[in-house]
């Protein structure tokens, strides 16, 4: 019990090379360890329950009024020059192929209307889901025989931004099949796992302390409902993967590459998690 | 909320925050050697634009979150009670801080064109403190509204 | 790449007040900012705005590094005659950026 609840301070054991000094959550180390030890007291397991359906709420809920104005107008929302950007991109003709995206699919308002909801996908080359962002660099290779987009280059923020917001307020459709089911099952798998310094799940947050604050801030359900977003922590347009980045190295877990299997993973699970909430993107968050 | 033995003897819960919490934090990890806005530098600030005029409190409304959500982007709105006719108008508004390594946010300069007197812009605020929007008007006249904010920073940051 | 949303109404009755709504893609390096190695980041921003309608300035702003990244500037106007609204910014390093908005006043 010592052990679990013990709080891991900066420059304390360590051992990961991480910078240390003013730049990790300090609040969270102590939550962390009220959580721990409460775990422990009740006797509840280390895995959460879900959230009924009926009560999944997007981030946009716990947002401040000025930061839901922000995302609700759109000469207005920074994200939107990332898919004013998009949409400039899908008409350029790139590549050995020259190439546009818009010479295949013509009007991404009708031809990509949905897809994004659908993402991650299954895809047979690679014999396992794929996100957004790699179904595009495929296209990119094997259509426009054009380099890859670099993972969270604007370009590659640009286009998922452009594709995502066709798919503005419909449902969340991920596929939850035979084929899917075992990745869905490895990213709900990592949600549930305590990890890190922090010895943190993130079920423990977004199951078990949503609407709780956070330095000043409402801990959120964590759907993915609005990405790519504009995040007023980056001042900039990022990826899912880059939020989940985020939050691995603030509990002080290891965080994966860009395109690594265990952020599809469990961005696939996130998404069947929110399956039938509304797209926002491009969605605004603090 | 327990406070470890490391902790700076400073005011509030907010100010641990701010130290634990830093990192990509736009003017929260100011550079050394960095200047530092203070009460005082606003109010110098203050001086070069009232000049020897009085500084009224009124006709201004300076509109802020009260506590923000991220200190790198606070929408602010400032709107000043004027005909805005050409014998009667605003002609500038200015918004100062006390905590941001420099006292000046913005400088606005309108006219009987405006129709009304009305700026929105995002401004960036390094810490919780106060801000002051200053307008001048075409009598000669100045006018203040002021607004405390509270700033926290995002819990979780990458690292670079 | 100087991406800028403009949001002007097309139409307008004479005298009428329009609210203008700009926004441009720009980090406004503050200055203040330590780099990975403790280097810092020069200051890089956006200083000035002015609108201008059928060649009559309207609205001048003044930024500093207090304004935010991806700057957004919301202000008003008298819709006096048909024509255009010319926005320009300028800044550090040379910076330079112009946008056109048309507008018909009946």
């Amino acid at each position: 019990m010592a052990a679990l609840a013990r709080t891991y301070r900066l420059g304390e054991d360590d051992d990961l090379g991480i910078v240390a000094g003013n730049r990790i959550c300090g609040e969270l180390s102590t939550i962390a360890a009220l959580i721990a030890t409460v775990s422990i007291i009740s006797g509840w397991p280390a895995i959460a329950a879900d959230i009924l359906l009926s009560e999944r709420k997007s981030g946009y809920q716990f947002l401040a009024r000025e930061t839901r104005a922000m995302q609700d107008d759109d000469t207005a929302n920074p994200g939107m020059l990332w898919v004013l950007d998009g949409e400039a991109l899908w008409n350029r003709k790139v590549g050995k192929a020259n190439k546009s995206c818009a010479d295949c699919h013509n009007d991404a308002s009708t031809s990509m209307k949905g897809v994004a909801a659908r993402y991650p996908a299954f895809n047979e080359a690679a014999n396992r889901p794929i996100d957004l962002e790699q179904r595009i660099n495929i296209c990119r290779t094997d259509q426009q025989n054009a380099t890859p987009l670099l993972f969270e280059s604007n370009e590659m923020l640009a286009l998922a931004g452009f594709v995502g917001r066709q798919s503005r307020g419909m449902p969340i459709a991920v596929s939850d099949d035979e084929r899917t089911k075992p990745f869905i099952q490895a990213g709900r798998a990592m949600f549930g796992r305590r990890q890190g310094q922090l010895n943190l799940s993130c079920a423990q947050c977004h199951d078990d302390n949503w609407g709780a604050k956070l330095a000043g801030v409402s801990v959120p359900q964590g759907h993915p409902t609005g990405y790519p977003l504009y995040r007023l922590e980056w001042q900039a347009m990022g990826s899912l993967q880059r939020r989940l980045r985020n939050c691995l190295i603030g509990m002080r877990a290891q965080a994966y590459t860009f395109g690594a299997p265990e952020y599809v993973n469990l961005e696939l699970f996130l998404m069947w998690r929110a399956r039938g909430m509304a797209i926002e993107t491009p969605a605004v968050r603090p | 909320m327990t406070r470890d033995a490391h902790s700076p003897t400073r005011r509030g819960f907010l100010d641990i925050t701010a130290r634990f919490a830093g990192g990509l934090g736009l003017l929260l990890t100011v550079a050394p050697g960095a200047g530092r806005a203070t009460p005082a530098s606003m109010q110098s600030a203050m001086k070069k634009i009232v000049g020897e005029a009085t500084l009224a409190k009124g006709k201004v409304k300076l509109e802020l979150p009260p506590l923000v959500e991220n200190g790198n982007s606070v929408t602010m709105v400032v709107s000043v009670e004027s005909p805005m006719t050409i014998e009667d108008h605003v002609k500038s508004i200015h918004v100062l801080n006390e905590k941001n390594p420099q006292p000046n946010v913005i400088g606005v300069h309108l006219g009987p064109r405006a129709g009304r007197a009305t700026v929105s812009t995002r401004i960036r605020l390094a810490d919780s403190q106060k801000i002051i929007a200053i307008a001048e008007m075409s009598d000669g006249s100045f006018w203040s509204d002021e607004a405390e904010v509270v700033v926290t920073l995002a819990a979780c940051v990458e690292v670079l | 790449m100087a991406r800028i949303l403009i949001n002007v109404p097309p139409k307008a009755k004479r005298g009428d007040v329009i609210e203008i709504k700009t926004l441009i893609s720009h980090d406004m390096e503050s200055g203040y900012r330590p780099d990975n190695v403790g280097k810092t980041i020069p200051r890089d921003i956006i200083s000035l705005f002015v609108a201008t309608y059928n060649g009559a300035e309207i609205f001048r702003a003044e930024l500093h590094p207090a304004i935010a990244a991806n700057p957004f500037l919301s202000f008003t106007t008298i819709a006096t005659e048909s024509g255009r609204i010319d926005f320009k910014w300028t800044g550090d390093n040379e910076f330079l950026a112009t946008e056109t908005a048309l507008i018909a006043v009946e």
